[in-house]
C-alpha cells in the first residue's frame, strides 16, 4: 500500500472485475439478506429489479474484496521495488452510498477508485485521512454502484 | 402474519432487535472472503493495529445489521429494496463474541412523488454491544409499498 504523501487527488485505480453468479447471489442473501428478490428468480422478475438481484451489501462486500486485493497488489509491487510498505488503518465510515442500478445474476461489475480529498489529522499526526469515490460499472458500461469512502492512511514521516 | 406497509412506519422509535451473537469463526470467515486485512484475520497483527485487537470488518457489521433488520421487521415488510445509504459510521470495533442489539428509529417517512404507490422510509440504525457501546450508526432509506386499497385487499 502507499503512504499518504504518495497519493494524488484525482488519481484513479482500476480494481478489477467480479461476476455475480446466481449461486453467489443466493449464497450471500441466504446468510445476510434473505429478501425474496435476492433468493428466487421468479420473485426477482416480479420485483422492481426485474430479475434475481444481488443484495446491495453483497455488492459492497465484493467492492471491499476488490479494494483489499488492489492494496495487496500495491504492497507486492512496493516490496519488489525494495520500498517500505504502508499499512493502512481502519475506516471511520462512508457516505453517499448509492445502489444506482440492480446487479442481476450474470452481471460482471468492474470496480474503480478515485481519490477525492486528503487531509492531515491534528489528533493523530501519524495518520492522514483520505476520501475516495469507489464505483462499480456493469458490462454495459452503466454505473451501478458508488460510495464515498474514508480511510486512515499512514504518513511517511509520521508527525513531522 | 400481517405485512407491514408504508403506513406502519411513523417518525420516532420503531423497535429494538437482537441480541445477535457474533462469533470469532464468522468474523474470520467473512474477512477471508471479503476483507482479508490483517486486522480482521490475524491476532498478532490486529494487536498492533489502531483497533488494538481482532475486529470484524465494517462491511461485515453492515451485513449483520441488514440481517438483524430482516429478522426484526424487513422480512415481514412490503420492502422493495433500498436506493443506498446516506451515511455509515464505524465508531467502535466489532469484537469476537459480541452480542449486538440494534435500535431502529424512523427519521422520515414520505410518499414517493415518482411512484405514489410506494413510500420512502428513512431509518437510523444504531448497533451496540452488550456493554452499550455504539459500534455503528447507519442512515438509509428503504422503499416500502403503500397499503393496497380495500377492494384490492
Amino acid at each position: 500500500m502507499r503512504f499518504f504523501e504518495d497519493i494524488e487527488i484525482g488519481s484513479r485505480r482500476e480494481l478489477g472485475s467480479f461476476t455475480f453468479t446466481a449461486e453467489l447471489i443466493k449464497q450471500f442473501a441466504a446468510q445476510f439478506d434473505p429478501q425474496a428478490f435476492h433468493l428466487d428468480e421468479e420473485a426477482g422478475r416480479n420485483s422492481l429489479f426485474g430479475g434475481l438481484a444481488a443484495s446491495g451489501w453483497h455488492v459492497g462486500s465484493v467492492c471491499m474484496k476488490m479494494l483489499v486485493a488492489d492494496g495487496q497488489r500495491l504492497t507486492r509491487e512496493a516490496i519488489a521495488r525494495g520500498e517500505e510498505v504502508a499499512i493502512w488503518g481502519p475506516s471511520p465510515g462512508f457516505r453517499e452510498l448509492r445502489w444506482i442500478k440492480p446487479v442481476l445474476a450474470g452481471d460482471t461489475i468492474s470496480f474503480s477508485s478515485i481519490v477525492e480529498t486528503k487531509r492531515t489529522s491534528d489528533k493523530r499526526p501519524e495518520w492522514g485521512i483520505l476520501q475516495a469515490r469507489n464505483t462499480g460499472t456493469n458490462q454495459r458500461a452503466e454505473l451501478v454502484y458508488s460510495f464515498l469512502a474514508t480511510a486512515f492512511v499512514p504518513r511517511r514521516n509520521a508527525g513531522s | 402474519m400481517t405485512t407491514l406497509t408504508f403506513e406502519d412506519f411513523k417518525p420516532g422509535h420503531f423497535g429494538t432487535f437482537g441480541p445477535r451473537r457474533v462469533t470469532r469463526e464468522e468474523i474470520l470467515a467473512y474477512a477471508r472472503e471479503y476483507d482479508p486485512q490483517p486486522m480482521h484475520l490475524d491476532e498478532a497483527a490486529a494487536a498492533k493495529s489502531m483497533l488494538k485487537g481482532l475486529s470484524g470488518s465494517g462491511w461485515h457489521l453492515c451485513s449483520i445489521m441488514m440481517r438483524m433488520m430482516f429478522d426484526g421487521f424487513i422480512g415481514r415488510t412490503a420492502s422493495m429494496g433500498s436506493p443506498g445509504v446516506n451515511e455509515m459510521r464505524w465508531l467502535s470495533p466489532l469484537r469476537p463474541g459480541d452480542d449486538l442489539m440494534l435500535d431502529i428509529e424512523i427519521a422520515d417517512a414520505r410518499v414517493s412523488r415518482s411512484r405514489p404507490e410506494t413510500g420512502i422510509v428513512t431509518f437510523k440504525g444504531v448497533v451496540k454491544n452488550a456493554a452499550g457501546v455504539t459500534l455503528g450508526e447507519m442512515v438509509s432509506p428503504i422503499i416500502v409499498r403503500c397499503r393496497a386499497d380495500a377492494a384490492a385487499e
